[in-house]
């Protein structure tokens, strides 16, 4: 629908920025995924992944959507029998392709899982590690890069004063925050995270929500969330799977007040399925 | 799109029941809201004026219902933070309540009027038009309520087409009534209130075709409010 004087758009800042041209980050073409010969995971996803856009995806247990998550920095190469069929594209090459580095690729692709798993090491050192195994270790660039990548993070403040302390003594969203800091320390295109703030208390979910708005300017982000609401809050776009399937995929504002297929309704509404 | 069992899926039975109960209360206010109409109309056309005070004493509890429906409607808002269908039929069930109560206003302001024409000269025009146009919107009102028990869109378009009528209709007696000042100007007060009877009338046809533009978003997602008739016609059309 046309709107008229008024631009809608500038009242909520979830808005999927239309002004802004949607190029793409990844796209998925007739991805399959087989745990073995008879564990399809997978079946025939197609979909793009927007520049600098937070995508979510949603779903049941068992859909299909952590193993997606996971197909887009190839963590499911370390599962024993796992096969993938078909592409995925970053920046316009095949990410399976035989030649690609995955050590490079996780690097353009960085990971947090929902547990925090900051090293046992101190907060200046988890940040720094990415660029020491890159064998960058002259203490300005390291002190530039820590600072930077923890303001980012919105842990520059609480942390300044012990930063030699170990992180294994900050809180747990703290230490979801330090770990979102070392994947951005070496500035990767885009952040996967898988269920970051499930086992974190309200507020510092709402920490780590922030946060993803505001890194969205810089990443491209996609999340995999339980809570619902939580997808509704953070992302621009939304895709809900089922047994294996993308069932949809819309922007977050659509999928949420009028979606388009009944599973998807059943499911984000809480009816029996 | 939204199925006519749909408020009976929940995992949740709490939370059917709740939606449910809304939907209820909402469709009782209505039925208060129609009779009020009814009502106001019938005591100007028999010039009754007890039974427009009945009319305007009743009008607290039209105002009443809506209190506690929007109440309730925030509370489910706040403590299941539904979605999808589920917000927009909260979402709906808030906005028909206001527009139900300004209905429940405009029949008081007959009722009002109808006590006013009393205790002046009758109206030479018998109120041929009030009685005609009051009906009419009666059963649009009638409609667009059924139209929101049913989930039936094609019903809500009727009613968004019939208030078309009423607007001609409306024009059409108010030149009538013009006629009868012109040839007699002693009646000019009667005719003058009998013509803001009318014009109440047509804001109750205009409230009952927002109603039947809620009933559009809530079951097919579509805002077709401010949108030309035929535009708003084809967009269902393409919704369904």
């Amino acid at each position: 629908m046309q709107h008229h004087a008024i631009d809608i758009t500038a009242l909520g800042r979830s808005r999927v920025d239309n002004a802004r041209p949607a190029e793409n980050s990844l796209a998925v073409e007739g991805l399959q995924l087989f745990y073995n010969e008879d564990v399809q995971a997978l079946h025939d996803i197609n979909l793009n992944i927007q520049k600098k856009r937070v995508t979510a995806f949603i779903g049941p247990s068992g859909c299909g959507k952590s193993s997606l998550l996971r197909c887009f920095n190839r963590m499911n190469d370390l599962v024993d029998g796992c096969r993938v069929k078909g592409k995925i594209m970053l920046e316009g090459e095949n990410i399976y392709a035989p030649d690609v580095d995955v050590a490079g690729l996780r690097r353009r692709i960085g990971m947090v899982f929902q547990k925090p798993n900051p090293f046992p090491k101190s907060v200046y050192e988890n940040v720094a590690y990415g660029l020491r195994i890159q064998g960058i270790n002259k203490k300005r660039v390291l002190d530039e890069v820590v600072e930077k990548s923890l303001r980012s993070s919105a842990l520059w403040d609480e942390v300044k004063d012990r930063l030699d302390d170990s992180a294994l003594g900050l809180s747990g969203g703290q230490q979801q925050r330090l770990v979102i800091a070392r994947t951005i320390a070496v500035e990767p295109e885009v952040l996967l995270l898988d269920e970051p703030a499930s086992a974190l208390d309200p507020i510092s979910t709402l920490k780590i929500e922030e946060l993803i708005n505001e890194l969205k300017s810089r990443y491209t982000i996609v999340i995999v969330t339980h809570n619902m609401q939580q997808a509704a809050r953070v992302s621009d776009m939304t895709a809900f799977m089922y047994m294996g399937k993308l069932i949809e995929f819309d922007s977050t504002d659509k999928l949420f007040t009028n979606p388009a297929r009944k599973q998807t309704e059943d499911y984000i509404t809480g009816r029996y399925g | 799109m939204i199925e006519q069992e749909t408020y009976k899926q929940h995992i949740s039975t709490q939370f059917n029941a709740e939606l449910e109960g809304v939907k209820n209360s909402l469709l009782e206010m209505g039925g208060n809201v129609e009779r009020q109409v009814n009502d106001a109309v019938d005591c100007l056309v028999k010039m009754d004026t007890g039974q427009a005070e009945v009319v305007i004493d009743r009008d607290h509890a039209v105002n009443q219902m809506e209190v506690s429906i929007d109440e309730e409607c925030s509370r489910i808002l706040a403590r299941r933070q539904p979605a999808a269908s589920d917000l927009r039929l909260v979402l709906t069930v808030t906005k028909i309540t206001t527009d139900l109560e300004r209905i429940g206003d405009e029949a008081a302001k007959i009722a009002r009027q109808c006590i006013r024409i009393s205790e002046a000269a009758a109206s030479p025009s018998n109120y041929v038009e009030i009685k005609h146009i009051g009906n009419y919107v009666v059963g649009m009102l009638q409609k667009a309520l059924d139209a929101f028990a049913r989930l039936d869109v094609e019903l809500a378009v009727e009613v968004v087409k019939a208030d078309k009528t009423v607007d001609k209709e409306y024009r059409s007696a108010m030149r009538s009534l013009v006629t009868f000042m012109m040839e007699d100007p002693r009646v000019i007060g009667s005719v003058l209130n009998e013509m803001w009877a009318l014009k109440s009338l047509e804001r109750v046809g205009d409230h009952t075709s927002n109603i039947a533009e809620h009933v559009i978003y809530l079951v097919r997602g579509l805002d077709v409010r401010h949108v030309e008739l035929e535009e708003l016609i084809s967009q269902v059309e393409e919704s369904h």
